[in-house]
């Protein structure tokens, strides 16, 4: 490296502030605090609920399925009753709130880095619609696919309808891909509540409302199954590919002439999002927000590194939905209310801000 | 770096220590951006692409940086093919800073010039200390050590280039592509990021920069190269190439052609009579 020639002094007198304090946390540091955030999470709002259980129960439980003495470590012995609250009930739809949560937070922050549109999420995309629709057809049609393997062809055909749409209009600008997401998922959403008239069973209108604005209460061992299950196989890998992403920080050339095959690279992790959305639809119906609102908040406390936001966004969005979905069920108990019409309560005003900030930029 | 031998190409390139491009074609749409061109630009040296709008210039260096395919033609670097190296092999050989406009990305200077590592930096592993020490070593070559913290979204234009030169050199490259590095800049940062470069190229790394501006052209480059309608028109040194008549064809203005008083190289004064 060579000196610089006299020219070249940047004015003196700048002196930069320094970055926040809390970005100078090592990913470790903040990594460690919300999984352990996390997991307290999860114990107590398993105790929040019409019957009032303990949270020493809640660990007898616990340690009583995995074998163990209940009493052993601390644990409370609980009735037949309260156990099976605690065990067949609450105790899958936190961990799937969790799981739903965090693949919805990763595929949002994928998304993001991916399109370089700051309001990509799976919901706002379409791909959270067209994933019900895919779910609702295996459900009530008896379509005879896998559930998430037909979650996850109706959010691909979403986002391919979504992508293909924003970009045959010009640019894939922010505005015009929300707007051709805005369509999609109109569209999506029409035939499922078509599909779930026509098939009616029961309370229709329940169902198509906890299809198209989410609901965790059919939650059990199974959609905890699918929900980890998607986050181990595609949710990890696609914690890691932070370096990539933030390879496209300065657009498709820049991240070319980086080394990076840009559509390979984009075609691949685009589709493992869809997965991932897929999967957590599939169990949760269209949770709106998530994706969009978590990688945001982790961005303004830990800044913009990918490396850093995929780990953090996973682990903030699956401690937001478990409350969110404990708040859900509490706060006008005995009716539940869809979860999706809180996410959306915190969700749109943030989504409003974000718009107001991309005005300069697109 | 890999050793390839093209038959078709070696006999038209007489200087093998040289980035040399030859009958480069580029179609986009249909039509032919890029008719045949040859580049040669002597290791080490700055080499300066000019031409009016739409000439081909931006697309020549994104064929040579490989972010665009060529239709034909070959590239060689000091003897090897870089269009045939893969993707990965080449980032570590070439850098192309673009001109960028306001892009918003939040990232601290430091991550921007870390993006350089990314060719060098296994897809799954952390960032080495040897990584960081090169990180460092750019920007204090680009005078930018102080704004290592800063957000790169606050920097002024002039600055902002400066770190993306720094981001290319993280790339430890040996061909420094730069798009219209001076657009928008003011005069003292036009001068000072040529300087820049031209340090580089002291160093041993050959740059090729897209200019507009022929002084600039005139008072930096040591060769240059003249396109116009995706053809080269006239390639050579600074003095035999920029003459009144070549300026009058290529651009159609007048200009008479005077010497720098103290750098003895041409410096063209339009006649705006």
């Amino acid at each position: 490296m060579t000196t610089t020639t006299a020219i070249d002094a940047p004015a003196a007198g700048l002196t930069p502030p320094r970055r926040r304090a809390l970005r100078g946390l090592p990913t470790a540091v903040w990594v460690i605090a919300l999984s352990v955030l996390l997991l307290v999470s999860l114990v107590v709002t398993v105790t929040f609920g019409p019957a009032d259980i303990r949270a020493t129960e809640v660990w007898g439980s616990i340690l009583g399925h995995l074998g163990f003495s209940p009493t052993a470590l601390g644990g409370e012995a609980l009735s037949p009753l309260r156990d099976g609250i605690v065990w067949e009930l609450r105790m899958p739809r936190v961990l799937t709130a969790a799981a739903v949560g965090a693949g919805l937070a990763l595929s949002g922050t994928v998304m993001q880095a991916l399109t370089r549109n700051p309001l990509a999420d799976p919901y706002l995309l379409g791909l959270s619609s067209g994933a019900s629709l895919g779910a609702v057809a295996v459900i009530l049609l008896g379509l005879g696919v896998v559930l998430p393997v037909a979650a996850f062809a109706g959010a691909i055909a979403a986002l391919v309808a979504t992508l293909g749409l924003a970009g045959a209009v010009g640019a894939l600008t922010p505005t015009r891909t929300v707007l051709a997401g805005l369509a999609v998922s109109s569209f999506f959403g029409a035939l499922t509540s078509l599909i779930i008239f026509w098939s009616a069973t029961g309370d229709t209108y329940r169902e198509i409302l906890s299809w198209l604005l989410g609901s965790l209460s059919g939650a059990r061992w199974p959609a905890v199954a699918i929900g980890i299950g998607a986050l181990v196989i595609v949710g990890i890998p696609l914690m890691l590919t932070g370096r990539t992403l933030d390879a496209f920080a300065f657009g498709d050339t820049a991240a070319s002439a980086l080394g990076i095959g840009v559509n390979s690279t984009r075609w691949i992790l685009l589709t493992a999002t869809a997965l991932l959305t897929g999967a957590m639809v599939s169990v949760s119906g269209s949770i709106g927000f998530v994706g969009l609102i978590l990688p945001h908040a982790v961005r303004l406390v830990a800044g913009q590194r990918n490396r850093v936001v995929l780990p953090l966004s996973a682990l903030a969005g699956a401690i937001f939905l478990v409350w969110i979905d404990t708040g859900a069920r509490t706060l006008f108990d005995p009716r539940e209310l869809p979860v999706g019409i809180l996410t959306a309560v915190v969700g749109a005003p943030v989504f409003a801000l974000l718009l107001l900030k991309s005005r300069r930029i697109s | 770096m890999t050793d390839v031998t093209t038959n078709s190409t070696t006999d038209a390139v007489a200087n093998v220590s040289a980035l040399a491009a030859s009958r480069v074609s580029f179609r986009r749409d249909g039509k032919l951006v890029l008719d045949g061109v040859d580049v040669t630009v002597p290791i080490g040296s700055f080499g300066a692409v000019i031409g009016p709008n739409g000439a081909g210039k931006s697309t020549l260096l994104h064929l040579l940086v490989g972010t665009l395919p060529a239709e034909s033609g070959a590239v060689l670097f000091d003897g090897s093919d870089l269009l045939g190296l893969r993707r990965r092999d080449r980032a570590r050989i070439v850098a192309l800073s673009e001109q960028h406009g306001d892009s918003d990305t939040g990232l601290a200077v430091t991550d921007v010039v870390m993006l350089g590592r990314t060719p060098h930096i296994g897809r799954f592993s952390a960032e080495s200390e040897g990584d960081r020490r090169i990180v460092s070593d750019a920007l204090a070559a680009v005078g930018m050590s102080a704004f290592a913290d800063r957000s790169f979204d606050t920097l002024s234009g002039g600055e902002r280039q400066r770190v993306h030169l720094a981001r290319a050199l993280a790339q430890q490259p040996r061909l420094l592509l730069l798009d219209e590095p001076t657009n928008h800049l003011d005069v003292r940062a036009q001068l000072s990021l040529l300087s820049l470069v031209r340090a580089q190229t002291a160093a041993g790394i050959t740059a090729i920069a897209a200019l507009h501006d022929l002084n600039i052209a005139a008072a930096y480059a040591d060769s240059v190269i003249v396109l116009s309608a995706g053809r080269v028109v006239a390639a050579g040194d600074v003095a035999s190439v920029l003459t009144p008549e070549l300026i009058g064809d290529v651009y159609g203005v007048r200009a008479d052609v005077l010497t720098h008083p103290r750098t003895g190289r041409p410096l063209i004064a339009f006649d705006t009579t």
